[in-house]
């Protein structure tokens, strides 16, 4: 298709839908404020979550509770498994090379195969867990919201669309 | 609809829809460059714009908010006569091509009859909607190539706020998927192409819900209906915080002529729940969906009716009856049902979404890669794009179908058609597939073997909600 057309197309496809993905173990991930940053369930508590984040290169790692407890298995410049959970579901959820080039990861590594977690070069950068964890909940409210039945004309702008099989 | 209807649908020009798609053309250049630097180039396109409203009642206004774009000292009001003269050049082209359309059909059509007193406006939302104006105003101020991170981030705010509100939903659930798409375009510098339509269409449709409270609103039933709704298909919409099912139907009250409507039910989501897993989240409608899942007629008691067709949908005033194949329903009943008005705000190209029945066509391939079917020489475009993954619709099976029920559309200049179900020779077995199939779950054992290992995202997330919002 065309560029003029697409310029004059109302449902020009701007977004693509997610990949589904298993939600347990890491229930939200996300690439906002110079961070791919979420959030991944305790292995061992069900009430507790780990505040996970890897900043746009030079790659800058944390890892604490929600309560703001470090985790004690990210030293120095190895990911913790929470971490590493977080990079792979990313990489499930937005696809290999959106994540790599938010990253800015090395895109010849990345074409090789090379998983994405062996190419962040990390060190510890504490950040607070409070943002990150108020985005989380921020999405999870999304669920709480009444549902509607009288017409939203508005969502005609936005067909479902990616019958992925 | 025979080869004839096809024919008379696609084989003609249909005058002023061209030239009204230009003047909002210019407009849109104008917008994507920002209104707060505009160069004689996009000075003279504004120019023509306000031009084709000469001797209307739009006429003053635009003529006053172009000048006041050009000076650089742009107000809400102003581009509130924007926005209005954007709707009702494509108010109109809507209205051209549903004429023709209607007449194509020979489908009947109710006429628009205003109500007789203005609904109720919901109060208290003049911040938010002040609050909306002010981010839209930036928003165009600055141009759709300017926009970057921290000019989406601040609607992040108001975007919450109307989302608590219920009756500001729709103005709500349309800001959101409008701040997504430019947060994933941004910084927008960077993009090949701007999707200068899509998003001047978006901008002024929050322009004008956000103008006035009562816009936004839902208007007051014309009607409270008790009959049989003999399903059609479902139309599923969807961006990464919304989902809406809009079931089309042909409505059977004793007494009067069978007439289309829709019923519509929505939700809001998370980007991770998609596929089947959308239909959990219409859980206060277990009976519209058994009737989906199951297809079987619903019976409807006192349920209110909009004069857009539209349905209130009760789920408690609904109860599913007997089977009902909307194959069926379509052959019977379609070609003399009655459509119904469209509200004036809801005018634009966009909306158009006419149920009907395709046979006896030869699907084919087309040069860019997708497909169209050939009616006796007419040709359509499928919008094959347009399959829900929360369905069991396939390019596959459209392609390979002999019978469809779907929903003209009108995009970029063109009609295709947007399948809604097909019927199909599978193995030398015909069998259906229609978009709320899974209504229930998915009901095919490849594709559920499929999505179940993918989790049930949507409990997932409930429980999370639960244990973590509490505390």
């Amino acid at each position: 298709m065309d560029s003029s057309t697409e310029e004059r197309r109302s449902t020009a496809r701007v977004v693509s839908p997610v990949r589904p993905r298993k939600l347990a173990k890491v229930p939200f991930v996300e690439m906002a404020e110079g961070r791919l940053q979420g959030v991944v369930s305790s292995g061992s508590d069900i009430d507790r979550v780990y505040v996970s984040s890897v900043t746009v290169a030079p790659h800058g790692l944390s890892c604490s509770t929600n309560n703001n407890r470090p985790c004690g298995g990210l030293r120095d410049a190895y990911p913790c498994k929470h971490i590493t959970a977080l990079v792979a579901e990313a990489d499930l959820q937005y696809g290999t090379e959106q994540v790599a080039r938010f990253l800015r990861l090395d895109m010849t590594q990345v074409s090789m195969g090379t998983a994405l977690t062996f190419l962040i070069k990390g060190h510890h950068q504490p950040t607070p867990a409070a943002t990150v964890f108020s985005s989380f909940l921020h999405h999870l409210a999304y669920l709480e919201l009444p549902q509607t039945t009288a017409p939203l004309p508005e969502l005609h702008w936005f067909p479902a669309t990616g019958a992925v099989r | 609809m025979l080869a004839t209807n096809l024919t008379a649908l696609t084989g003609a020009d249909i005058p002023g829809v061209a030239d009204a798609d230009d003047l909002v053309a210019g407009l849109d250049t104008a917008l994507a460059h920002g209104l707060g630097r505009v160069d004689d180039e996009r000075a003279a396109a504004l120019a023509a714009f306000a031009g084709a409203f000469a001797g209307s009642p739009l006429g003053d206004p635009l003529t006053e908010a172009v000048g006041k774009v050009v000076a650089g000292s742009v107000g809400d009001e102003h581009l509130a006569a924007l926005a209005g003269g954007r709707a009702a050049l494509l108010g109109a082209a809507h209205d051209a091509l549903r004429g023709h359309l209607d007449a194509a059909l020979g489908r009947t059509r109710q006429a628009w009859q205003p109500p007789a007193g203005a609904s109720a406006a919901p109060g208290g939302l003049d911040n938010l909607l002040a609050g909306t104006r002010s981010w839209l105003r930036e928003l165009v101020i600055t141009g759709w190539r300017g926009v970057d991170h921290d000019i989406v981030s601040t609607a992040g705010q108001v975007i919450s706020a109307l989302l608590a509100v219920p009756a500001a939903r729709r103005l709500a659930v349309l800001l959101d998927g409008l701040a997504a798409e430019l947060r994933v375009a941004s910084p927008v510098s960077t993009m090949p192409h701007v999707p200068l339509r899509r998003w001047g269409d978006l901008w002024s449709r929050a322009t004008l819900l956000a103008h006035d409270a009562g816009w936004a609103a839902t208007p007051d039933p014309v009607a409270t209906v008790s009959g049989r709704l003999l399903v059609l298909g479902v139309d599923v919409h969807e961006h990464s915080t919304a989902v809406q099912a809009q079931v089309h139907g042909v409505l059977e009250v004793a007494g009067t002529e069978p007439r289309l409507v829709r019923a519509s039910v929505g939700a809001t989501k998370t980007d991770t729940i998609v596929g089947p897993a959308v239909w959990r989240l219409f859980g206060d409608a277990p009976v519209l969906k058994a009737a989906l899942a199951d297809r079987r007629v619903l019976e409807l008691t006192d349920v209110p009716l909009l004069a857009s067709g539209d349905l209130l949908w009760r789920d408690g005033q609904a109860r599913a009856g007997e089977p009902a194949d909307p194959f069926a329903t379509a052959r019977v009943l379609l070609a003399g049902a009655v459509a119904p008005a469209v509200p004036p705000l809801d005018r634009h190209p966009v909306a158009l979404a006419e149920p009907v029945l395709l046979e006896g066509y030869r699907a084919e391939a087309t040069e860019a890669g997708g497909l169209a079917f050939d009616l006796g020489g007419a040709r359509v475009a499928v919008a094959v794009d347009r399959l829900p993954s929360c369905g069991p619709l396939t390019a596959d099976l459209v392609a390979a179908s002999s019978a469809c029920l779907g929903l003209l559309r009108w995009d970029a200049g063109a009609w295709s058609l947007q399948p809604l179900a097909v019927q199909a020779i599978v193995k030398k077995k015909p069998v259906g597939a229609h978009n709320g199939d899974w209504a229930e779950g998915v009901t095919d054992a490849k594709a559920a073997k499929a999505y179940a290992a993918a989790g049930d995202s949507f409990s997932v997330l409930r429980e999370r909600a639960g244990r973590l919002l509490r505390t």
